[in-house]
Parts: C-alpha cells; sequence; structure tokens
C-alpha cells in the first residue's frame, strides 16, 4: 500500500476538521484521537478538555461519495480546570487519553482522562418523544388530579435525533502524580491507568475503591531513575498488561503471579552498544507509546526517533525496527534546547496488523508496511485537501543537494507535530490529529 | 519469529546490516550534537535522566504561594519593589515571592470545540 512503483500512493484526502485561521487557541490543540471497536465512531479530546464525537455515515446510493465521511454526532466538556488548594496543584483539563468500551447496548460508552481523574460518559440517542401523559398536560405543566376522568396510555412521535452525553462513572482521588494511560480489560469488566509511578486496577462498575497493582516509587526520591510512560492491557488475555519506562524498557505483567506485580514476567529491552551512548541515549530511547498488535502476538514501541516491533516471545531485542526521522539525530542538540527532544509521538497498528503509522514533524506522518517492507511519508496539510485528491508522497533530503520536490531538514516546521493518529479497526481509514485539525484520509478503493 | 527475520534478510542485503552501519554512522552526529550542547552549557550535568530531570516532570503544575512569606516580605521591602517574576512565571526559586499577580489565571474554556463548528 506504501505506493507500489508507478501506480502512485493510494492514499486520499478525505475530510479535515477544525478551523483554518492561523492563530490556534491552546485549548484547540487535539490531545488523542480514537476509533471505537467498529469504527463508526471516532473520538478526539483537547486541551480544553472538550470530546468531539464523529459518526461515519451509511452508504447512500444516491450519494456514493459521501459513504463513509465522519460527520459531527456529539461535543461534550468532559473535563474543566482545577486547583488542588491542598497540595497547590494545578489540574489541567486537558484530555490525555480516551478509551472505547465495547459496545453491550444501544448506548456507548468511553472513558475519559485528564492527569488526574477518569471520567465514564455514557453518549445515547434519543429519537421519540412521548405526548399524552396523564398527569402533565402537553405544556408540562401538572394536571389537577380531581379532572382526570380518564386513563390514556402516551403515545411515541418522532423527533429529530437528540444524542446526549452524560457522566456515569467518577473515578477520582486515585493518583498521586500524572495520569499518562487507560486501557480498557479484555473481561469488559476492568481496566487500568497508569501514572508517572503507579499502576492502577479499577472495576468499571466502582469508583470509590481501586487496586494499586504496580508501584515503582523508591523509598528515597532521590533514588528514582525511571517513570512509566505507558502502560496497556492485552487483548485477549485479561490476566497480562505492559507497561513501558523512560528508559527504554518494557514489562510485562501477569496479574496471577501476585497481587503486587512489582516483578515483571518478562522484560523487554534491546541491548545498547556502549560505545555509542551519548548525553542524548537515554532521553531519545524513552519510550512515548506502548500498544499491543490485535493478533496479541506482537506489541509496538515508539521512542523518538524510532518504532519497534516486539514478539512477546522474545526478550531480548525487537524483530524489527523502523527509523522514522533518523535525520533528526543530527539536530539533537537544538531538539534538546526547544524542548521537542521531549515530545511524545503515539503509534497504531491497522487491521489486520500488517502495517503500523505513527507522526513526525513539519505535518508528515509516516506508514510503514511490515510485508513489503515499504514505508512513505506523507502530509497532513491544507494545500493537499481536494475532495478525493491523492497524496503525494514527502522526502525530506539530508545531504547537500536538494531536489525539487524535497525539503530540507532545516525547514522542517518543528511547531507542526502529529503526535496522535488513529486507524480504522477495519478499513484503510485513518485519522491524523495536526494540532488543531482533524485529518481524515483513505484509500483509493473506496 | 526469529526464523522469519533470517529468512528474510538476504533478500534484503541488511535487515541488520544496514541498521548497523545506519548506527556507526549516526554515532558521530549524536556526539557532535552532544559536544555542541556542552559548550553551550558547560554545567550540564552527566546524567541527564537522572532525579533533577524526572524530578521536574514529576511536579509539573506545581504552583507554590505562601502568605506568610508574601506578608514578610511585603513587611520587609515595605519601600522597595518586591522582586517580581522573570519570563518563566512557572519557575520559582531563590528570592522570588509569588504574587498573586504571578499567578496565571484560572482559564475558563467552556466554549464549544471548533472541531464541531
Amino acid at each position: 500500500f506504501a505506493g507500489a512503483g508507478g501506480g502512485g500512493c493510494p492514499w486520499c484526502f478525505s475530510q479535515v476538521k477544525g478551523a483554518i485561521d492561523e492563530d490556534v487557541a491552546e485549548a484547540d490543540i487535539i490531545s488523542t484521537v480514537e476509533f471505537n471497536y467498529s469504527g463508526d465512531l471516532l473520538a478526539t479530546g483537547d486541551k480544553g478538555g472538550r470530546v468531539v464525537i464523529f459518526q461515519r455515515e451509511q452508504e447512500n446510493k444516491s450519494r456514493p461519495h459521501s459513504r463513509g465521511e465522519y460527520n459531527v454526532y456529539s461535543t461534550f466538556q468532559s473535563h474543566e480546570p482545577e486547583f488542588d488548594y491542598l497540595k497547590s496543584l494545578e489540574i489541567e483539563e486537558k484530555i490525555n487519553k480516551i478509551r472505547w468500551l465495547p459496545q453491550q447496548n444501544a448506548a456507548h460508552f468511553l472513558l475519559s482522562t485528564n492527569d488526574k481523574t477518569i471520567k465514564l460518559w455514557k453518549i445515547s440517542e434519543r429519537d421519540k418523544r412521548a405526548e399524552g401523559y396523564n398527569l402533565k398536560d402537553e405544556d408540562g405543566r401538572l394536571r389537577d388530579p380531581f379532572r382526570i376522568t380518564a386513563l390514556r396510555v402516551h403515545v411515541a412521535f418522532p423527533m429529530d435525533l437528540m444524542v446526549e452525553a452524560s457522566p456515569r462513572r467518577i473515578f477520582a482521588n486515585a493518583h498521586t502524580y500524572h495520569i499518562n494511560s487507560i486501557s480498557v480489560n479484555s473481561d469488559h469488566e476492568t481496566y487500568l491507568s497508569a501514572d508517572d509511578l503507579r499502576i492502577n486496577l479499577w472495576h468499571l462498575e466502582i469508583t470509590d475503591r481501586s487496586f494499586n497493582i504496580v508501584d515503582i516509587k523508591p523509598a528515597n526520591m532521590e533514588e528514582l531513575t525511571e517513570v512509566i510512560t505507558a502502560a496497556e492491557f492485552h487483548p485477549h488475555q485479561c490476566n497480562v498488561f505492559v507497561y513501558s519506562s523512560s528508559k527504554g524498557t518494557i514489562r510485562l505483567c501477569d496479574m496471577r503471579s501476585s497481587a503486587l506485580c512489582d516483578r515483571h514476567s518478562k522484560f523487554f529491552e534491546e541491548p545498547e552498544d556502549p560505545s555509542s551512548r551519548s548525553f542524548f541515549s537515554e532521553i531519545i530511547s524513552s519510550i512515548s507509546d506502548v500498544k499491543f498488535s490485535h493478533s496479541g502476538r506482537y506489541m509496538m514501541t515508539r521512542d523518538y526517533l524510532s518504532v519497534k516491533v516486539w514478539d512477546l516471545n522474545m526478550e531480548s531485542r525487537p524483530v524489527e525496527t523502523h527509523q522514522v526521522h533518523e535525520y533528526l539525530r543530527s539536530k539533537l542538540c537544538s531538539l534538546y534546547e526547544n524542548d521537542c527532544i521531549f515530545d511524545k509521538f503515539e503509534c497504531c497498528w491497522n487491521g489486520s496488523d500488517s502495517a503500523i503509522m505513527t507522526g513526525s514533524y513539519n505535518n508528515f506522518f509516516r506508514m510503514f508496511d511490515r510485508d513489503t517492507r515499504r514505508d512513505v511519508t506523507l502530509e497532513a496539510s491544507r494545500e493537499s485537501s481536494k475532495p478525493r485528491a491523492s497524496l503525494k508522497p514527502r522526502k525530506v533530503c539530508t545531504g547537500g543537494k536538494r531536489r525539487k520536490d524535497e525539503i530540507s531538514v532545516d525547514s522542517l516546521d518543528f511547531n507542526k507535530k502529529i503526535l496522535h493518529t488513529a486507524w480504522h479497526p477495519v478499513d484503510n481509514v485513518i485519522a491524523v490529529a495536526a494540532t488543531n485539525n482533524l485529518y481524515i484520509f483513505q484509500d483509493k478503493i473506496n | 519469529m526469529s526464523q522469519k527475520q533470517e529468512e528474510e534478510n538476504p533478500a534484503e542485503e541488511t535487515g541488520e546490516e544496514k541498521q548497523d552501519t545506519q548506527e556507526k554512522e549516526g554515532i558521530l552526529p549524536e556526539r557532535a550534537e552532544e559536544a555542541k550542547l556542552k559548550a553551550k552549557y558547560p554545567s550540564l550535568g552527566q546524567k541527564p535522566g537522572g532525579s533533577d530531570f524526572l524530578m521536574k516532570r514529576l511536579q509539573k503544575g506545581q504552583k507554590y504561594f505562601d502568605s506568610g512569606d508574601y506578608n514578610m516580605a511585603k513587611a520587609k521591602m515595605k519601600n522597595k519593589q518586591l522582586p517580581s517574576a522573570g519570563p518563566d512565571k512557572n519557575l520559582v526559586t531563590g528570592d522570588h515571592i509569588p504574587t498573586p499577580q504571578d499567578l496565571p489565571q484560572r482559564k475558563s474554556s467552556l466554549v464549544t470545540s471548533k472541531l464541531a463548528g
């Protein structure tokens, strides 16, 4: 798919959401993107604590090209800014992660979290209204009971679809440090939340109790050497989860072995060549995201310069390493000075686990086809956003001679970072968050 | 899985070989970058991933205000100006006493997202 020879890149622009103006309000910066299990719903969270959910349009014979378009379904304020007076701590309303629950009835449920509090939201549809109540008039006033002489059954009339979001559970006060991950278990009853030093296990029905399953806080904080950066439950084995660290390691834990999983069952780390160690080594090895494959056989990690695929059966080294933007290695000094070296990029698998995607700078994002070993760099920009326009692969030039359509490393815009991307669970549809805009791309076959 | 990797290597001339070469060439740029950084900031500590750096990450969002300190400072420096916050208002160090004016204004973001517009 990454562009077979003369066939051209199969990815086409589909839609872009968000304001066009140059002045981006901080609240509008998208901080998380997630498809639900069927791919019919696409949720985004932003720095202003708001959630916007898009729904895919059904196939329509009279408008064949509208099939697969995502339109606004619901939007609500999930979290608000808070101040913890006891600890003198400002709590941002920024939504760090959204995770959908598998659908069990007509309503949809999702978990959204900021730094401190996780909330379970119910999104339900109302498309009927009732008329003919016994005790109320049509305008809502109570009827005088003595005037009621006959019994009547109310009738349901269709009304314009109304989508309501309501908070059903609030899971608060369980994290001293900042929550970076939430992950729903395959048992559909529990989920985990991870902060810098601890991981907690929750039951979706119970908000006043949480079990601590990982605690890496040292007795003496001066001895702190690493923090937890991401965590996820295994897609099928409800007793297994992994968590990654700022030192580039991944630990797999089995909750059957003990109540507190401080001792890992498996430890994944790629051996480092000591002669190549530099001041930046540890910082760029910090893992910003970890994702299991849909099959559950592999997991993928994202560090600053690469994406690695690990076989869960082999702890000694990854089975694949894909360079995202190796040309940045000779820019590490300035990337450290402007803090970009601490940017946390996410990564994702396609539905069949045959391809992976991650973001980069200059609104570029990268896709790697694991079968053909091909990779491609694409750009999310308003310039290439004509309906169904094919995306043109981009190339960054590192050497002296720059070809006409290449861009040099020094011209890259490091303020345009694509940190969040999502891939439809079944189809070749991707959602890419570029600061305050959400781009949706589809492959030509659609 | 490791078997699969070995089978694919010959066809590709270098899954690992290429990576090795890249890494060897990569050592020089990374070390050069390190030298550049040390030249700019000679006092930079040896261990970047150490305790100080992580502590700063854990303390994100911390805003300190001590009304006692504030009033004492005001009383002591009746005739002088209180040292005001530098460009980085989030850094509270040394003699600087945070004042109510220094604290960033609480934002209210109860406006609908432009994605939904």
